[in-house]
């Protein structure tokens, strides 16, 4: 009898790391199907044309693959959407986690659930078919669709993520952070932005970081407001990120081309790896701290 | 007692299956299989209209089709992932050599739209040419009101973006503004725009848009037809050129050439190449 407990003991234990080792399979398979299947182009374009390159023609006569471009889009489209939705998703948490009654909190939190539920292909519809056109008429511009209306969309794309990740990180302040604070005389929003938000901070530089690898990651909606011509960035002007480039052309791709879309897609993953080591680093420290 | 309601569900559901599985063998072998076709997004209306009535023509054999794009399309029956592959652009010399055969369906006006309010009616092919290529930005060029021109265009690579820019003879030198990645964006985004030009497919025209004439002739079935409506290209079927077609796909292939098909294709708003 003891056996055979035993025997399923260790039949469990390994359904469990084979399912385990399915999910390290996948990450394997794609990093080594992107590195191989980008490096080709790399080395065939250089390194340098590749990464500093300003013009993108992929399909001309003589084409050039720079994706300069498309890496400032990139960067500066995020920077944008942090700049635009840290102060609102923090203040927001801030809100939420200390100050709020519970039926406001139970409004507003909803609210913030149902705008991360929201498919990102219906946030670019709306800034297709309300954004673009409003930029257009208020900055008397003769098109609309621009960095800036991709960085007002990514700014609100990344509010929930933020929001949840730093209510959780306040949430977490010990009560007796709080309680001493306010017996020394401190009132409460001074308690809250002295005590709770910095004991709070790898928490909320967390919700950061994965507002960046959000924003970042981003392909629908921004390829529906940012017009994607493969311009060098400027507010007003029609621009493509590193995801929307990869999407746009791939399915019509072939040759050199498409190795050179798989190069952009292995530079994008590189961001993103970078991103998620920060994102480790903030979440270790917290646990340490 | 639990046991044997567990078995004697299964057991029901075994037969549920076994009866489906016996219900497709039933099937005569004629007039069951599929037809896959892949490729260009602009052959929607068209493919999609013959597909339909194929069907009703046809019961027991399923009719799909994959609006990937007319280079995705001439992949996948490359690869053998389709039977038949959807071009709007002919087939380059290189894929020629790999072992592919066109053959002209239909032909598709390319319309020039713009936003409703645009006082422009017309437009002639040198003066869409000197547009796209940035010699001409604004609109009181060419009898408008003052205000500049967004040019909206398909992503590299699209059939339509082929198709126009080769007709214009603007290949490489378009100054787009937008570079949008399906025919119906740039509907929606040209509607939305009343500076806004653009292209696409005479098919899927809707009224949210105004199609200029060129060079003095309205783009329409019989323009298209008789060629005097120059913007225009063949909408193409690319099969494999040494592979039998199965059955079924030989049979859809027939009847998209067929007379019967003729009407359909015009209905979708495309010229029958018969």
């Amino acid at each position: 009898m003891k056996h055979k407990k035993h025997l399923a003991e260790t039949a469990i234990h390994g359904v469990f790391l084979l399912l385990g080792l399915i999910t390290v399979g996948c990450v394997l398979l794609i990093t080594v199907y992107l590195i191989l299947s980008g490096l080709p182009a790399i080395r065939e374009i250089g390194l340098w044309n590749f990464l500093g390159g300003r013009t993108w023609a992929s399909t001309e006569a003589e084409p050039s693959f720079g994706i300069l471009p498309f890496i400032l889009t990139s960067v500066y489209g995020t920077a944008g959407a942090i700049v635009l939705g840290v102060p609102i998703g923090f203040f927001t948490a801030v809100y939420l986690a200390k100050l709020a009654p519970p039926a406001a909190k139970n409004i507003v939190s909803s609210a913030v659930n149902l705008l991360a539920g929201i498919p990102s292909v219906v946030y670019g519809l709306v800034g297709m078919m309300v954004l673009v056109p409003a930029i257009r008429i208020f900055f008397r511009l003769p098109d609309g669709a621009s960095l800036l209306a991709a960085i007002i969309v990514l700014g609100i794309m990344i509010l929930p993520s933020i929001i949840s990740v730093s209510m959780t990180a306040l949430d977490a302040v010990p009560k007796e952070y709080e309680e001493a604070s306010l017996a020394l005389g401190a009132t409460p929003i001074e308690t809250y932005y002295k005590v709770s938000v910095p004991a709070a901070k790898s928490g909320i530089a967390a919700a950061v970081v994965l507002g960046v690898g959000r924003a970042i990651g981003e392909a629908m909606a921004v390829m529906m407001v940012a017009g994607n011509a493969p311009h060098m960035p400027s507010l007003f002007q029609s621009v493509r990120f590193l995801t929307t480039a990869v999407a746009s052309e791939m399915s019509y791709s072939s040759g050199l081309q498409q190795q050179a879309l798989f190069s952009i897609a292995l530079v994008l993953f590189l961001f993103i790896m970078l991103i998620n080591a920060t994102l480790n680093f903030f979440l270790k420290r917290g646990k340490e701290g | 007692m639990k046991t044997t309601k567990r078995v004697l569900t299964f057991a029901t559901a075994s037969l549920l299956s076994l009866s489906l599985l016996a219900g497709c063998a039933g099937n005569d072998a004629a007039s069951s299989g599929t037809v896959a076709t892949d490729g260009s997004t602009s052959m929607e209306q068209v493919i999609g209209t013959l597909g339909e009535a194929f069907e009703q023509n046809n019961k027991g054999i399923t009719f799909t089709y994959n609006p990937t794009g007319s280079g995705s399309g001439i992949k996948a029956v490359q690869e053998g992932r389709c039977d038949i592959g959807l071009s709007s652009r002919a087939l380059k010399d290189d894929e020629k050599a790999s072992g592919l055969t066109e053959t002209v369906l239909a032909y598709d006006g390319i319309a020039i739209i713009v936003h409703p309010d645009n006082p422009i009616k017309d437009l002639s092919l040198e003066n869409i040419a000197a547009i796209y290529t940035g010699k001409i930005t604004n609109w009181k060029d060419v009898g408008g009101q003052d205000a500049e021109i967004v040019l909206i265009g398909r992503e590299a690579n699209s059939g339509t973006r082929d198709g126009f820019e080769s007709i214009t003879d603007t290949k490489d030198a378009c100054q787009y503004r937008q570079e949008l990645t399906s025919t119906g964006d740039v509907i929606t985004t040209v509607a939305s725009n009343p500076n806004a030009i653009g292209y696409a497919s005479l098919a899927a025209i809707k009224d949210s848009v105004k199609p200029l004439s060129v060079g003095g002739v309205a783009p329409s079935e019989s323009a298209v037809q008789n060629g005097s409506y120059v913007v225009q290209r063949p909408f193409m079927m690319v099969t494999k050129t040494d592979a039998k077609l199965s059955d079924a796909a030989q049979k859809f292939f027939d009847f998209a050439l067929s007379k019967d098909a003729v009407e359909l294709i015009s209905k979708a708003g495309a010229v029958a190449a018969r």
